[in-house]
């Protein structure tokens, strides 16, 4: 089974400052604007470097979405920052009016999705934020998985025309996926082979996959593991072959299950392959205070609920 | 001098497109539209300097975004009489399959819209976002919106507001459709905004006043005024004094033709109060 080196935890976050950074150098039409949280979002490169092309907005998030529309007429690709919560559901009807609707070229960025935002509570820990995006005609959704990931999404969205959410978090978390890799947009990842269990995980969950793959494989149960960093669009064939190998499959996202990406892969297959499913993520409820390893063990979102879902799961075949 | 009958002829062509489209799907908004003709031909046919062409981007021209779109019957026509696009499009108004959606939309490719409006109080904080672009590019062509006064309610708007004063956005005239209506009666009745003026003052906007907001000469100097008094570090408000449903006579001074179509008698009311000028579509 081929297994994956952590280089060193490090946040996603800093991964799209990182990437932000280096648009900044390469691609003179990126602008930035950030409701108050510059820290929070390591947008601080950007605004040292690029001053009159950084919008401080303060804490205004629907004007910073409709400001990031009007932006794109004229040439420029706005990239918006705040935490997952602001950029979405405070924001919905300016990004389904001006900015899905009207066509226009932002991406929105987020940070501190889920759980793992951690001691803030619940008010900050959206878990409902990819299916409010899925929803939107035109909107791609990309939730990447660690650092050297989220970098490379953010520079691989300016290239792409159209509305992209980006969803990433606030911990520090395995740094595994290649330094100089090439993303690409709804072109999923398979990181294992294996025979009798699909999981496809996104964000923070694919790191877990990987780690309960090992002891899956311990246990004599071979999983396949895909990164799905792209919710939508989804790959659809990547996700029906290897289930038409394994015959079952889990799901794994730090977000609801009501709606997000296990209720997509869901789609996809009862059309297509009727599997048997289990969906890991949150059971319709919202989140609380707590470190994000207590919260991601309380609401069954690590890699010991990944190996349950796959016992389970295998013996529905 | 531009010639005031040409406008004034053109008006009451628009007059008659909104009756006639409204009138036709026995649907849309007829009030807010009649109110603010004078208001859209004179900014397309001699305010703003436009190309001849329609882009996206639009630059090295004049900008114009609707807020509020539900007065989307005179934008269609002022559009479609500026050479937009063809003035027999308008017969296809609200029906299925047409680029003339109820509230505009860039979704059609219907040229001279840019921005999708109709969900109220989002507009400011486009054209705000179009005059900071104007500003990075360099082009020192100026911004135009139009806002209705009830919309005004959406606290959006405040957010767009604060945001262009602190941030010295003086390339753009904001206008507000000063009705004084709103669907369920007045602004005053529903929700009563005090003084508009003082607000926009205490948020650091220069404020002018065109008290006679359907009179096309006034709108002329009003906006030269305002005009001049951009590119001076503040962002320029004008507060568009109109009566809803102006230019005829049943459909004003109330709140009851906001969103009603006229029948077939009114209609008829309507268009002889109107005249044809340029001919209808």
């Amino acid at each position: 089974m081929k297994t994956y080196t952590n280089t060193g935890n490090k946040d996603t976050r800093s991964g799209f400052g990182a990437g932000l950074t280096e648009l900044g150098q390469t691609n003179e039409n990126v602008v930035a604007l950030c409701a108050d949280l510059i820290g929070s979002l390591k947008m601080d490169d950007f605004k040292a470097n690029h001053p009159e092309r950084f919008f401080q907005v303060g804490i205004a998030e629907a004007n910073m979405i409709g400001l990031a529309a009007g932006m794109t007429i004229g040439g420029k690709i706005p990239f918006t920052g705040t935490f997952a919560n602001f950029s979405t559901g405070r924001v919905y009807d300016q990004i389904r009016q001006s900015v899905a609707y009207s066509d226009k070229n932002v991406k929105i960025c987020a940070s501190h999705a889920g759980l793992t935002l951690g001691e803030d509570g619940a008010t900050h820990q959206i878990l409902e934020d990819i299916g409010l995006m899925k929803m939107l005609p035109g909107m791609t959704v990309i939730n990447t998985c660690d650092y050297n990931q989220t970098k490379a999404a953010t520079i691989a969205i300016a290239k792409h025309h159209g509305p992209v959410y980006l969803r990433f978090g606030r911990p520090k978390v395995a740094n595994f996926t290649p330094e100089d890799q090439n993303f690409e947009i709804g072109k999923a990842v398979k990181l294992t082979e294996g025979n009798d269990v699909t999981i496809l995980a996104t964000g923070h969950l694919v790191w877990e996959a990987l780690e309960a793959a090992k002891t899956l494989n311990e246990k004599g149960i071979s999983a396949e593991v895909i990164n799905i960093h792209t919710i939508k669009p989804l790959d659809d064939k990547a996700i029906i072959d290897s289930v038409a190998k394994t015959g079952c499959v889990v799901t794994a996202e730090e977000h609801s299950v009501i709606g997000g990406l296990g209720e997509s892969v869901a789609r996809v297959l009862s059309q297509h392959q009727p599997t048997p499913q289990e969906f890991v993520g949150t059971k319709d409820t919202f989140g609380e205070s707590g470190t994000a390893d207590q919260l991601m063990e309380k609401y069954g979102l690590n890699a010991n609920a990944i190996i349950k879902a796959s016992e389970l799961v295998t013996k529905r075949k | 001098m531009p010639n005031t009958q040409q406008l004034q002829d053109l008006t009451t062509q628009v007059r008659r497109d909104i009756l006639r489209m409204v009138h036709k799907v026995n649907s849309g908004h007829p009030g807010g539209s009649l109110g603010c003709a004078e208001f859209l031909v004179a900014l397309y046919q001699e305010i703003m300097d436009r190309k001849d062409t329609f882009d996206m981007d639009g630059i090295g021209e004049d900008l114009f975004f609707l807020s509020n779109g539900h007065i989307s019957p005179v934008f269609y026509s002022v559009l479609a009489r500026s050479g937009y696009f063809p003035v027999e499009e308008l017969n296809t108004f609200r029906l299925i399959n047409s680029r003339l959606q109820g509230h505009p939309t860039t979704h059609d490719g219907l040229p001279g819209v840019r921005i999708a409006s109709g969900s109220l109080g989002q507009g400011f904080s486009v054209a705000l976002g179009a005059a900071q672009t104007k500003k990075l590019n360099g082009d020192n062509h100026l911004v135009y919106s139009l806002h209705g006064d009830g919309e005004l309610q959406e606290g959006q708007n405040w957010e767009g507001i604060m945001y262009a004063a602190g941030n010295n956005v003086d390339n753009i005239i904001s206008t507000i459709d000063l009705n004084g209506q709103q669907i369920d009666g007045s602004t005053d009745t529903v929700l009563p905004m005090g003084s508009i003026r003082t607000k926009f003052e205490a948020f650091g906007w220069t404020v002018l006043d065109i008290e006679k907001g359907n009179d096309i000469d006034a709108i002329l100097e009003g906006m030269a005024k305002a005009k001049a008094l951009t590119g001076k570090g503040k962002p320029v408000c004008v507060l568009l004094h109109t009566v809803m449903g102006n230019g005829v006579d049943f459909m004003m001074y109330t709140h009851a033709w906001h969103g009603k179509a006229p029948n077939d008698e009114q209609l008829a009311e309507g268009l002889s109060q109107n005249a044809e000028t340029l001919g209808d579509y």
